[in-house]
């Protein structure tokens, strides 16, 4: 590889992604930040440029609009070695559950999108056999929840998808990784009660993700003991989950 | 959630907003009976508190240019100053004022406008600002500087966040060659000479004193006087100039909890911490880090939990030229007739420079002085005020958390002139802190 690694950080707007592309510039890598508002993807970029020195494009992208993918990674200023998708879409459960066209943004948002980008990215990334896609799901995905099962339903789909991508393209030089993360303070959970204990601030999740090419890990929770929460609440029998008010 | 200052007294529930963009600002503004905006909460007191709703600025903290022929750099306002020095001192850049406590934020350090070691040589943090941009309570955006809208201008530097929230800055930086300061360091043996040597130092770019409030005797008064400049490559020894921007800030570690009762920060303490320092303190040159020079404190990070739950109170005053010396020798007898003895208390020149309508200095002598939080403290915070106020002199609103609207009058001449630019911008008084609310503003 001649000159630092090239990270395309898809939903770059997001708190996370913001905390991760400062770690990556940091860094010196060259970074593309994609997102649909390219006036704050500008503001952003121009922000790494003058803290660290470093090459940043901007893309515009709308992970519902799946036609738009091909030209999108054609249009890139190269083909990425890292990829992280950190696009997500959380909307009210209970609008959702009334409301056929609320719940298929948050399936469309959540998995269709995000999959059918990486799934793009990792085809053309196998063709020159290497490279590293990091897709950030998220806990929510490990079991359908009665408060939250259609974003943990589109999220499950998103681990699945690359659970399998990553058995795939083992053998083609790639990396898969699954982030996922528990409670975060973010803009997206904003004004939502979250539990004290159980909540990560933005910058301890970027951390893990920014992290990830370099070790060798799968699936990684962010943070570590969501792994533990995870395995317990998978663990109970159906005929008690569905009577705990989770 | 339950927020206080740096001085951790007093605290308050407030509803708390993360405010990323403009737009993110105005609609919290709009939706709202009053709102205040914070930064890194590094005020001691009740300056960034409000039952109603605190805008928190913090995540506005992106770099928007900069131009290295002016060395004017543009920001938003939660920018920490910290964060300017990671970037820019490597590239032989410095602020023209930085404040003690390098957390700070560019809006904060504007509503405060704070001063740093060279205010008699460059005045406060406002006269190095060549424009802000601030969200009013009509939700539109002005442009204000020196050469522009600039009554606004003045009441909004030093105006504690009571004409709106400041979105955007564009703050000048010095060059510098070296992250060192050339540190002249003197003993003083007694009160006049002190003062007369801190009025010899004005050549220097930063000098401040601290003082020890011991009892009485001989030593009443004494003080060590540091002074520094910006050290050059060349006085720097051989094996620093290949990397003289390299900064080496002390880290000594985090106080992680309140301190119990027993052992936090107390008169003893104080006594055996002063004795120790005045020891320590060797006169002659050195070549220090400029984090250790400029934030002494902060290589302890959240220090101020030393002082235990109950917090500290911060005593800072100016007192006019004319009345500085016996007003100092009058405030020194008074903490000495107690039994409060602050750890820390930092004497510094202020220049004649004029800045905002509430900006703090004054041409004259600064006294800062901190205690914990105790009834006592407060009984001996009252007699100090009104020292303060009989020699002309007045308090800082970034470190006070308890004087009366009294006294804030009666130090602050031009708060007529305050009140009506605001009243102008903000009919409703839609900007209020607790602190404003105390003070009667």
């Amino acid at each position: 590889m001649s000159g630092p690694p090239l990270a395309l950080i898809v939903g770059a707007t997001s708190d996370i992604a913001r905390a991760v592309a400062l770690r990556w510039a940091a860094m010196g890598w060259s970074l593309i930040l994609a997102g649909r508002d390219m006036a704050l993807l500008e503001r952003d970029a121009e922000d790494l440029r003058l803290r660290h020195g470093v090459s940043v494009a901007t893309r515009r992208i709308d992970a519902l609009d799946t036609a738009s993918f091909p030209a999108f990674v054609a249009g890139l200023p190269g083909l990425p070695d890292v990829v992280v998708c950190l696009v997500g879409a959380l909307e009210d459960q209970r609008c959702a559950e009334a409301d056929g066209a609320v719940a298929e943004r948050l399936m469309r948002g959540n998995f269709i999108g995000p999959a059918l980008l990486l799934g793009e990215i990792a085809h053309r990334m196998a063709a020159r056999g290497s490279g590293v896609v990091i897709g950030v799901s998220s806990v929510a995905g490990d079991r359908g929840r009665a408060a939250n099962y259609v974003y943990g339903s589109a999220k499950a789909g998103f681990s699945a998808f690359l659970s399998g991508l990553r058995a795939r393209m083992s053998r083609c030089g790639l990396r898969v990784v699954t982030i996922k993360p528990g409670f975060v303070r973010t803009r997206m959970t904003e004004g939502m009660a979250l539990p004290r204990f159980l909540t990560a601030e933005a910058d301890e999740v970027a951390r893990v993700i920014a992290d990830a090419p370099t070790r060798g890990r799968d699936v990684v929770y962010a943070p570590g003991i969501w792994r533990l929460v995870m395995f317990v609440i998978r663990a109970l029998p159906e005929t008690l989950f569905k009577r705990l008010r989770l | 959630m339950i927020l206080s200052g740096w001085g951790r007294y007093p605290s308050l529930d407030c509803p708390v907003f993360q405010a990323r963009h403009e737009d993110d600002v105005r609609r919290l503004v709009d939706g709202r009976v009053s709102v205040i905006a914070r930064g890194a909460g590094r005020a001691y007191g009740d300056a960034a508190l409000n039952a109603d709703g605190v805008l928190s600025a913090l995540p506005m903290n992106r770099f928007l240019a900069f131009d290295p022929v002016a060395g004017a750099l543009t920001c938003e306002a939660g920018v920490a100053l910290d964060d300017i020095l990671d970037t820019f001192v490597p590239r032989g850049w410095f602020p023209m004022v930085v404040p003690g406590l390098r957390a700070a934020t560019v809006g904060g350090a504007l509503a405060a406008d704070v001063h740093g070691k060279n205010h008699h040589r460059d005045g406060c943090f406002g006269d190095h600002t060549l424009w802000l941009d601030l969200l009013t309570a009509d939700g539109g955006v002005t442009r204000c500087g020196p050469d522009r809208e600039s009554r606004l201008f003045r009441a909004t530097r030093g105006g504690m966040g009571l004409t709106g929230v400041i979105l955007r800055a564009a703050i000048r930086l010095r060059r510098i060659e070296t992250a060192v300061i050339r540190q002249e360091t003197l003993r003083l043996a007694d009160l006049d000479s002190g003062l007369d040597a801190l009025e010899a130092s004005d050549d220097w770019t930063y000098n401040v004193a601290w003082i020890d409030c011991r009892a009485s005797g001989k030593g009443f008064g004494r003080s060590v006087l540091t002074r520094g400049e910006h050290a050059r490559v060349e006085e720097l020894p051989r094996a620093l100039r290949a990397d003289p921007l390299r900064r080496s800030p002390p880290r000594l570690g985090t106080v992680p909890c309140d301190l119990p009762p027993i052992l936090a920060l107390n008169a003893v303490a104080a006594r055996l911490f002063n004795e120790a320092y005045f020891r320590a303190s060797r006169p002659g040159e050195a070549l220090i880090g400029l984090d250790r020079f400029f934030f002494p404190l902060d290589g302890l990070s959240a220090w101020n939990r030393l002082y235990g739950r109950a917090g500290l109170l911060q005593h800072q005053c100016v007192l006019p030229r004319a009345s500085a010396r016996a007003g100092l020798r009058a405030l020194l007898n008074r903490i000495a007739a107690t039994d409060c003895r602050p750890l820390l208390a930092v004497l510094k020149r202020m220049g004649p420079r004029r800045g905002g309508f509430l900006s703090f200095p004054i041409d004259g002598h600064s006294l800062a002085l901190d205690f914990p939080v105790s009834p006592a403290s407060f009984a001996l915070c009252d007699d100090l005020d009104a020292i303060v106020a009989d020699c002309g002199g007045r308090l800082y609103l970034a470190k006070d958390a308890r004087m009366s609207a009294a006294t804030m009058r009666k130090g602050y001449p031009e708060l007529e002139q305050f009140a009506e630019a605001r009243a102008a911008w903000d009919a409703d008084g839609r900007f209020r802190s607790r602190q404003s609310e105390r003070l009667g503003l």
